[in-house]
């Protein structure tokens, strides 16, 4: 029994587990892929986003 | 499309490049090369050379490579003459390209730059030129906090109305509103600057050749005309400007304006920051549209790669199967 067949008899066979499957992972992917993205994007862009300057202007009350 | 090009592209070059074998043996060679011709010998390293894809892309790609490097360094196609109405003088000597802060595929606007820039822009540029385009509730999480915007926007007096009396009143800006322009029309705004006209700079950057480096040597530009030049009163020379006489005399001058971050204000700074703040103001998606851009680049290439797989993956046996035929079995004699 291979990562396949496991994959086929946990998640492929019924359709019932099947689609809630594909939609989480979407969710799951979507959010992480984001994530990873805009972390790189701010340590690419550091120091220069609005962001990396707010604190200098703006006091935030507790 | 170089994949559809059959190998023997460059066979005839091939045949150029061996001896032609005798009228009379060339019939019984021909056989013998294409019988071996895998494993003779003699001239087998360049037949195959000369019959690679690879050398056949590289080939291509070196040519359209050297012209396309030609056209880039001289602006025009090798070998091909061509006339201008114009002389380059006419059409402003194109500007040097910069090391914008913001020039990477991957790189934002810095913003501090961009604050800066707002600064001089308030300060020098918008005694003439307007920035229809940009409401006060754009700069803020850009270059400056809410209560900063909100706090500049109401010391200007804004026009609004008509109240239940049917009159028109003044009031305090709102984040809403848009930048207050410097003359009230176009006729205005031309008799005071000797009958030209200052653009709106809300989208100057993309609206001219060269975006923010011609803004930048533009305004860092100004020098004495060259001697035998005549210049008209009220006009200033500037090499960059096409015509070479602009209305605009030299605004920015070192230490005019008083960063409050501390940075000094030279004239190359003030411009530089000027322009990026300008740059923003035109393109002011930027950022999301670079980040957004690096997302569709990896998913696209994901997808991509996985297209290609699936394809080879299907195709696998039907490119790689052997059709047999098997002429039915002679039954014999009847
Ligand atoms: C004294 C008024 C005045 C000030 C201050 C001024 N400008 Fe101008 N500007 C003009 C006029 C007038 C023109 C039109 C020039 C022409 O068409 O010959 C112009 C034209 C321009 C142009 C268009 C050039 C082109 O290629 O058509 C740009 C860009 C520009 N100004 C940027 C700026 C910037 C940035 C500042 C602030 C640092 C500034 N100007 C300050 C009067 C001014």
């Amino acid at each position: 029994m291979g990562v396949f067949n496991t994959f086929y008899n946990t998640i492929a066979k019924r359709n019932s587990i099947f689609v809630p499957t594909i939609f989480a992972t979407a969710f799951a992917f979507s959010i992480s892929f984001d994530v990873g993205v805009t972390s790189f994007w701010d340590r690419w862009n550091q120091g220069k986003q609005w962001k990396d300057i707010r604190h200098k202007y703006v006091q935030d009350s507790e | 499309m170089l994949s559809r090009l059959p190998a023997s592209s460059l066979k005839g070059l091939r045949s150029l490049a061996e001896a032609r074998p005798s009228a009379a043996r060339s019939a019984a060679q021909t056989a013998s090369r294409v019988r071996f011709s895998s494993s003779s010998a003699s001239s087998s390293a360049v037949k195959s050379f000369l019959d690679s894809r690879a050398t056949l892309a590289s080939a291509t790609l070196l040519t359209v490579g050297s012209i396309a490097w030609y056209t880039h360094l001289y602006g025009s196609l090798p070998f091909l003459g061509e006339v201008h109405a114009n002389s380059p003088a006419e059409e402003g000597l194109h500007p040097p390209h910069y090391p914008w802060s913001h020039g990477g595929l991957l790189d934002s606007f810095d913003h501090s730059s961009i604050r800066r820039g707002y600064q001089v822009y308030r300060e020098v540029c918008a005694a003439c030129h307007s920035l229809d385009r940009i409401a006060w509730r754009n700069l803020v999480g850009v270059s400056h906090s809410v209560d900063e915007v909100k706090a500049m926007a109401e010391e200007v007096e804004y026009e609004d109305g008509p109240n239940d009396q049917g009159e028109m009143f003044q009031r305090p800006g709102k984040l809403s509103d848009y930048m207050p322009p410097p003359y009230p029309n176009e006729e205005a705004a031309r008799a005071s600057n000797q009958g030209a006209l200052p653009p709106d700079l809300s989208l100057i950057v993309k609206a001219r050749h060269g975006g923010p480096d011609y803004i930048f040597a533009l305004l860092t530009g100004y020098r004495d005309a060259p001697a035998g030049f005549e210049i008209r009163d009220g006009m200033n020379y500037n090499p960059y400007f096409p015509g070479n006489a602009i209305s605009m005399a030299r605004v920015l001058f070192d230490g005019l304006v008083e960063y409050e971050d501390g940075t000094p204000a030279t004239t190359s700074q003030m411009a530089k920051d000027v322009v990026t703040f300008l740059n923003w103001a035109a393109e002011p998606e930027h950022d999301e549209r670079k980040k957004a851009g690096l997302k569709a680049v990896i998913l696209f290439s994901a997808l991509t790669a996985i297209s290609l797989y699936v394809k080879r993956y299907k195709w696998a046996p039907i490119k790689s199967r052997k059709i047999i035929y098997n002429p039915p079995a002679d039954k014999g004699h009847h």
